[in-house]
């Protein structure tokens, strides 16, 4: 990988001058690299990683992976229903997998009520969905190679030879 | 009690006082550390976990365990196409240090001297002097980006009323990261070979080399005969709690080192042994990406001290820069102790490193960005500009 995406993949917060420091390239040249990457796609977004279960506010937050079987269409295949599926924005993620299933199928919502919702409303009695499994959420350790507990970080000593 | 003399006359001097009071300093952001800031790979501390569940908890063969000497063979072969029988030209130290004390021990006779490449390692001298012999530094300067030169063991060779035993050198070198090519250490044999020395090669730091291939002093030409090759897995894999390491060499010495090593340390831990085995197998990747790390914070670092004032030259390796404080006009203890109570900002007086090491300050960068970056603030706070 890039060096200048291997940084920001660590840290979006790195700013171009941070970039061009660490790889002695000129900022100039990082910001214009940047530019390349959010322009063709290749950096899709700046985002925040949070642990949901560390918040102390009301909100509560549910996730459920939800496995859907699909019968793909003439020509498009999975494509067309795919798409039909992730547009909506209860969808956050959406994978077509190998394996016993077809879709993979990440939904958050506020509440268990309006996940389930979502599922009997509109995803199940969507044509050509012949079923889905539904498994909630119940506790996340680890997120995009994060791991979420707060560690008590390693002590090593302030000062040694 | 009375003490040894030979112990009380060990120097401690006053980078002890300053020591303890870093130590004792909370919420300081140091680069005063000599070991690295991530923590061991988790597939080697699994390992180690797993080898306690499934009871492996008794001594191991004086020599180490046979599996693992023969992966470090295997991988020195490997890596760097050089061959030691795995059972008589190798032996598992308590990491390096230990393969220090015990190669200095098994040459020595009292009153053989041992050149010294100074800036150096807090524990040649006194390891040195513990086995009665007796250590002849040579000073390496920033000129030379403080490498040693054919010229000055020449010279010291000459020098010497008594023969001089051996070398014992570092590289890439704690505290300068001072590295040597293949055509410099050529060079350096040429009279090695020339007064017949000994060579302890101390090169824990091998996987940090920045910007050339590191080149063991053992496959230089004619040397292997005449070489203690010293590694581990403190560095390259995070591993210094382990405590884990080996020494090479001809089997005469390993015989002579294994000797001590029986009667005083029985064995390595067999914990550090088994997961320094998994190390070797799968934990390559880990090393290179450590390493690019500590690539990208020696770039920043060293621009960062030019920029304030503080002269640096770019080490080969390791995860030390060596900066001068001269333009500062203060000595390398008070600088320490003054950005230490003022800034909060923990570093190493170069005087720790040897007399002749006045005037410079060791800055480690085993440390994130964001600390190097606000600790950099401070230094540059501190000097007013």
């Amino acid at each position: 990988m890039d060096e200048i995406l291997e940084i920001l993949t660590k840290d979006a917060r790195m700013t171009a001058e941070d970039v061009a420091k660490l790889t002695g390239k000129s900022v100039g040249a990082v910001k214009k690299a940047i530019q390349q990457y959010e322009k063709n796609g290749v950096i899709v977004q700046y985002k925040t990683v949070i642990n949901h279960d560390l918040m102390r506010d009301t909100n509560s937050f549910v996730r459920a992976l939800i496995e859907v079987n699909i019968t793909p269409q003439k020509n498009v295949g999975f494509d067309s229903i795919a798409e039909r599926i992730y547009g909506f924005p209860e969808v956050k993620s959406c994978y077509l997998v190998s394996g016993t299933y077809d879709l993979l199928v990440v939904v958050e919502g506020e509440n268990i009520q309006m996940v389930a919702n979502f599922i009997a409303s509109k995803l199940a009695p969507m044509e050509n969905v012949r079923g889905t499994t539904t498994h909630f959420l119940l506790k996340k350790y680890k997120e995009d190679g994060h791991i979420l507990k707060k560690s008590n970080h390693r002590k090593t000593l302030n000062i040694s030879y | 009690m009375e003490i040894a003399k030979r112990v009380q006359q060990l120097a401690p001097s006053g980078i002890r006082a300053f020591f303890d009071l870093v130590l004792n300093m909370k919420d300081v952001i140091s680069l005063g550390v000599g070991e690295p800031d991530f923590v061991t790979p988790w597939h080697i501390r699994e390992k180690a976990i797993y080898t306690l569940e499934k009871g492996y908890t008794s001594y191991t063969s004086n020599k180490g365990m046979p599996e693992l000497r023969k992966h470090v063979v295997h991988f020195l072969k490997n890596r760097h196409g050089l061959s030691y029988h795995y059972d008589e030209e190798i032996l598992i130290t308590v990491g390096v240090s230990e393969g220090l004390d015990l190669a200095v021990r098994a040459i020595v006779n009292p009153g053989d001297q041992i050149l010294i490449p100074e800036p150096s390692y807090v524990s040649y001298g006194p390891v040195v002097d513990l086995a009665g012999g007796k250590p002849v530094f040579l000073k390496t300067t920033i000129e030379n980006r403080f490498k040693l030169t054919s010229e000055q063991i020449d010279q010291a060779c000459k020098r010497g009323s008594r023969k001089i035993k051996g070398l014992l050198i570092n590289y890439p070198a704690n505290p300068t990261g001072a590295s040597y090519t293949k055509a410099e250490l050529k060079e350096l044999a040429r009279v090695i070979k020339k007064h017949n020395l000994i060579v302890i090669s101390d090169e824990i730091y091998d996987e940090l080399t920045f910007d050339f291939d590191h080149t063991p002093f053992a496959t230089i030409e004619g040397m292997k005969k005449q070489v203690i090759y010293l590694n581990g897995f403190s560095k390259a894999y995070a591993m210094t709690g382990f405590r884990i390491g080996w020494a090479c060499g001809p089997r005469e010495v390993i015989a002579a080192m294994t000797k001590i090593h029986q009667y005083t340390m029985l064995c390595a831990s067999i914990t550090a042994q088994m997961a320094a085995e998994e190390a070797l197998k799968s934990g390559f990747r880990d090393t290179q990406e450590m390493k690019r790390e500590y690539a990208r914070r020696r770039r920043y670092i060293v621009d960062a001290l030019n920029e304030i004032g503080l002269t640096c030259h770019k080490p080969e390796g390791a995860f030390y820069v060596f900066p001068s404080i001269e333009s500062t006009g203060q000595k390398a203890l008070d600088f320490a102790k003054n950005l230490l109570q003022k800034k909060k900002v923990a570093l190493v007086p170069g005087v720790a490193f040897g007399s002749s090491c006045e005037g410079y300050v060791r800055i480690s960068y085993a440390s994130s960005y964001d600390n190097l970056k606000e600790a950099m603030a401070r230094i540059k706070n501190y000097l007013g500009k």
